[in-house]
């Protein structure tokens, strides 16, 4: 009897059928199967096997797969459909040139898009790696002063209890919290500095942590820490951090009762390496802290049952009630939430209300990509339809064959559909090649998500949606055409076919122009508010933080070591950076102030050279100085205080702060401490060499910089040893005040050079198809005795009035939008008329220069030539 | 000429092909050669030759009947064409001219060395 005889591997014989045409395939295989039996007899079943894979996969080649005929009849809709796609690809690799401008256009604008549409994505997910994201909120203040309602983020440290008891049934959780900043954190002689921060334990339930070791309880132990998994390995290596003692800041003894996963990037808390309880700090903090320090954060989490609003309302006479007996009433502060869907986008504050903040540039950006990618869909818009009088006969044939309209614009929707695909990958790779000098410049660390399917279908969805758009006007267009007509040859495109087109045109140049004047303006502004006066010099400056007390008790030695090293022209201190004044106070009391008024002044404490070092201009009066002991108590006043204080002579007056008073010395020039767009706003100098928190010197200009921070970090470390010497050149933190600004205009100039590139391919593109279609008109002028300069003006001036009327378009509606854009800022430029001139004639020229790189061509053409043909 | 430069294995193929007169399909000719030459050769690497074979015009096929062997499928059977016999004569000719050719001493000096 016969076994049951021995199969091949199937899965082979499928591809050899998928592959081969079938006519081949049924003697490949007979012979396959032939020697396939053959071979188990004489090298076994497996050798066999392998044989007949092997001999599958070398019939898979070229010349065997080509099909020499259809033997069998195929469903008509497919054939159609390869046969559009095959026309397709003919008309792509016939008229390359219109092709290439056509996919590298299109590309740009979907890169652009896609490279815009990633970034809003990643500002809209930011903090949403949070379990309770739309629970959780900061609480914020608003409060009245004089000048306007300002709202703080910060709170005193007695409103979390006082919510947790009074509002109580409102909240699941309240934590108070300091900010967070750089500590110390040391085991036994290893050392390591890390943002971290002092939180109430009902944060470790806020951020529901994901606790790699310990419990999230851990936190209400008083001198514990939580350590991130980051930091817990770079501290203890693979050794077991937990119930371990590490030292904090050199001040605290705490003990590691929990590592927690690190926090998810792109959210507030990305950074937060490790949390301490806020009581470890409490301890140390003054006992005069009242409702009026609002030095701390409060972070709650809002109870299930109820909404932000609610809860918002409900609290906004939190701190008033308490404060209704002090000085503090008359800030008249409201307390409200902020949720933290909102803290990234919607961060800033006007005159108590919401302003927007980071959205709108995700608005902005979104408008820019689709305008970008508008202006591609035009130029394929505009091209194919420009070339639609030369397909006008395929047209006409195939419906004389019998087509209705409906296959034609299937067909051209599929004609479209195949170089948007092109452009798709092209433009992919595109964003892949962008996205680390796009993360550098928009400072994010955004990734292309190719494992997320909504990406995919996104994408996919985009890409249709654009093949739709980009190819709805020629599949209409074309379509129309009576076959009649078309074939006699007595078609004529009319004389308005060229409207729209003109019109795409106009709408093109329209967003071109008025990208490029918006990023001349927002340079503009930029650069004005660089050379407002600063009113100090920043040259040479670095500053250090202090971390030790010694150097605050040991200043004085330590200055004068610094100065005897030669290379350090003058040292001093200040409570907070030169270039970034936040310390405010109130409750100043001087002759003619409107009692009860609610006053605020930025203070700032230095000691005695600072203004020597700074080089600030005296206006008035005299500097502090050690000779005057009684400068100790002395104010000096910037320029904007004295306004708006009233004083007519400020030199002598006395201003009581609290129960002390003090003397006005000296008047300086106004110092911009703060915003650059923003008026300066008055400020107090005084003497303190206690709450000092930097110090900042000036190193010799004559002397090299790194050689003398390599002698100031030698003496800084013997007054602290263990933290790292960490300086900050003072001109550099000062330019940063513009880096937002200047990321935007860069990303926005980008973005506009694209648009007008993106612009002229397709005016040159339509240019050289007008050419072509006028070449025996040109032909007959020159025989006529037209000049080459002749021909070059008839033939441009068409393309140039397009754009001055964009020009007419985009002017006036650019001012008016960039003219608000501008009155946001205080300290603003005018927009000046040159920009519009410059913008105009710079349009003009790109356009002149496109067009007539192929209308020069055109009239330099031989007549005979062009003429000969008929 | 172009189409009358015969390959190595396109030569191997055609000798083949005659050797099997009246029986040569794929599977046999592969058979043929690993037999005569003892290398084992690829199925595709034969086929795609005989297609080059064919158009050529070196050879012909026609589909021949059906066997049990091969599960009922036809096989192609193909045949030297008086062209293709011509052309495996002239090869033949010119290799023998050019043994012809080689001088006795020629053998005579490789010994010596």
């Amino acid at each position: 009897m016969n076994p049951r005889p021995i199969e091949p591997p199937r899965w082979a014989t499928h591809l050899l059928h998928l592959f081969l045409p079938d006519h081949r395939a049924e003697e490949l295989e007979g012979d396959l199967n032939e020697l396939f039996q053959q071979r188990i007899h004489e090298v076994g079943v497996a050798q066999a096997r392998w044989r007949y894979v092997r001999d599958v996969a070398s019939l898979l080649r070229p010349s065997l797969i080509k099909r020499e005929q259809y033997d069998y009849h195929r469903p008509t809709n497919t054939t159609m459909l390869r046969n559009y796609f095959k026309v397709a690809f003919r008309n792509l690799t016939k008229y390359k040139g219109y092709s290439a401008i056509n996919i590298a256009g299109l590309a740009t604008g979907m890169a652009v898009a896609l490279l815009i549409g990633l970034w809003v994505w990643n500002e809209f997910a930011y903090n949403k790696g949070y379990a309770n994201y739309d629970r959780i909120a900061l609480v914020m203040q608003n409060q009245t002063f004089d000048d306007g309602v300002k709202t703080w983020t910060g709170q005193a440290m007695q409103l979390g209890p006082e919510l947790k008891s009074s509002y109580g049934s409102h909240f699941k959780y309240v934590a108070t919290a300091e900010y967070p900043g750089n500590h110390l954190l040391m085991l036994g002689t290893k050392k390591i500095t890390s943002i971290g921060n002092f939180m109430e334990p009902d944060i470790t339930e806020m951020l529901a942590l994901k606790m790699l070791k310990g419990t999230r309880s851990g936190l209400t132990d008083p001198s514990s820490i939580l350590l991130s998994e980051t930091t817990a390995k770079s501290l203890f290596g693979d050794t077991d951090p937990l119930n371990k003692t590490i030292t904090l800041d050199k001040k605290w003894a705490v003990k590691v009762t929990g590592v927690y996963a690190d926090l998810p990037a792109n959210s507030t808390f990305q950074e937060l390496t490790f949390i301490a309880p806020f009581a470890l700090k409490k301890k140390d903090l003054p006992e005069w802290l009242g409702w009026g320090n609002s030095w701390f954060q409060t972070f709650v989490q809002i109870a299930d049952n109820t909404t932000m609003e609610t809860v918002s309302v409900a609290i906004k006479d939190a701190k008033l009630n308490k404060v209704k007996n002090s000085d503090d009433a008359r800030f008249k502060p409201v307390v409200f939430l902020l949720p933290m869907s909102r803290w990234h986008l919607y961060s800033e504050f006007k005159e108590g209300i919401n302003v927007g903040g980071q959205i709108q540039y995700v608005r902005l950006f979104s408008l820019i990509g689709f305008f970008v990618l508008l202006l591609a869909c035009i130029n394929f818009m505009n091209l194919s339809t420009a070339r639609s009088e030369k397909r006008a006969r395929e047209v006409g044939v195939r419906k004389a064959i019998g087509s209705v309209r409906q296959q034609i614009m299937l067909q051209f929707f599929s004609e479209s559909l195949l170089i948007v695909c092109i452009s798709f990958v092209l433009a992919l790779l595109f964003v892949v090649l962008c996205l680390p000098a796009f993360n550098a410049v928009a400072n994010r660390h955004i990734a292309m998500p190719w494992s997320n399917p909504l990406f995919w279908i996104v994408a996919i969805g985009f890409s249709l949606f654009t093949s739709f758009i980009a190819g709805s006007y020629p599949a209409i267009y074309l379509s129309s055409f009576q076959p009649v007509k078309v074939l006699k040859g007595t078609f004529r495109v009319g004389r308005f076919a060229a409207l729209p087109r003109k019109v795409l045109v106009v709408i093109q140049f329209t967003v071109s122009i008025t990208l490029i004047i918006g990023t001349l303006i927002v340079f503009q502004q930029i650069e004005f508010a660089k050379n407002r006066p600063v009113g100090y010099s920043r040259a040479n400056l670095v500053s250090i933080p202090i971390r030790s007390d010694a150097l605050i008790t040991r200043f004085a030695t330590f200055r004068d070591e610094l100065l005897n090293t030669g290379v350090i022209e003058e040292v001093a201190a200040t409570d907070s950076p030169v270039t970034n004044t936040g310390v405010t106070n109130s409750g100043f009391d001087w002759r003619g102030k409107i009692p009860n008024s609610a006053d605020e002044f930025v203070t700032l404490r230095v000691t005695h050279e600072f203004g020597k070092m700074v080089n600030w201009q005296i206006k008035e009066g005299r500097d502090f100085s050690k000779e005057f002991t009684t400068d100790s108590t002395g104010f000096v006043l910037n320029e904007a205080a004295v306004a708006y204080m009233g004083l007519k002579k400020p030199i002598g007056e006395i201003v009581k702060w609290g129960d002390q008073s003090f003397k006005v010395i000296g008047v300086v020039k106004n110092l911009i401490t703060q915003s650059p767009y923003d008026p300066v706003r008055q400020t107090i100098f005084v003497i303190n060499y206690k709450r000092l928190n930097l110090i900042t010197f000036k190193i010799n200009p004559t002397k090299s910089a790194s050689e003398a921070l390599a002698k100031v970090e030698t003496i800084y470390k013997r007054y602290d040893p263990d933290n790292s010497f960490d300086y900050k050149f003072v001109d550099q933190e000062y330019a940063k005040k513009f880096g937002e600004e200047e990321r935007i205009g860069k990303l926005a100039s980008f973005f506009a050079i694209l648009a007008i590139f993106i612009s002229c391919l397709g005016l040159f593109g339509l240019a050289s198809f007008v050419m072509e279609q006028r070449t025996k008109e040109i032909g007959i002028r020159k025989v006529m005795g037209a000049s080459v300069s002749n021909l070059w003006q008839l033939l441009s001036k068409d393309f140039v009035l397009l754009v001055i009327i964009s020009l007419f378009i985009a002017i006036p509606a650019t001012w008016y939008y960039m003219q608000n854009w501008v009155q946001q800022y205080t300290y603003h430029t005018e927009i000046s008329w040159w920009i519009f001139a410059l913008s105009g004639f710079g349009a003009l020229l790109i356009t002149l220069l496109t067009v007539s790189f192929q209308s020069v061509k055109a009239a330099l053409m031989n007549p005979i030539k062009s003429l000969r043909s008929e | 000429m172009k189409g009358t430069y015969l390959g190595e294995f396109e030569e191997v193929v055609l000798l083949a092909v005659a050797i099997r007169a009246g029986d040569a399909y794929g599977a046999a000719v592969v058979n043929e050669i690993e037999q005569q030459m003892g290398r084992s050769v690829n199925l595709g690497a034969v086929h795609s030759a005989l297609n080059r074979l064919q158009e050529k015009g070196l050879v012909s096929s026609e589909m021949g009947g059906m066997t049990a062997e091969r599960g009922g499928r036809r096989k192609r059977l193909y045949s030297v064409t008086a062209y293709g016999r011509r052309a495996l004569e002239e090869i033949r000719q010119l290799r023998n001219q050019m043994w012809d050719a080689i001088p006795g001493t020629a053998w005579g000096q490789l010994n010596m060395q």
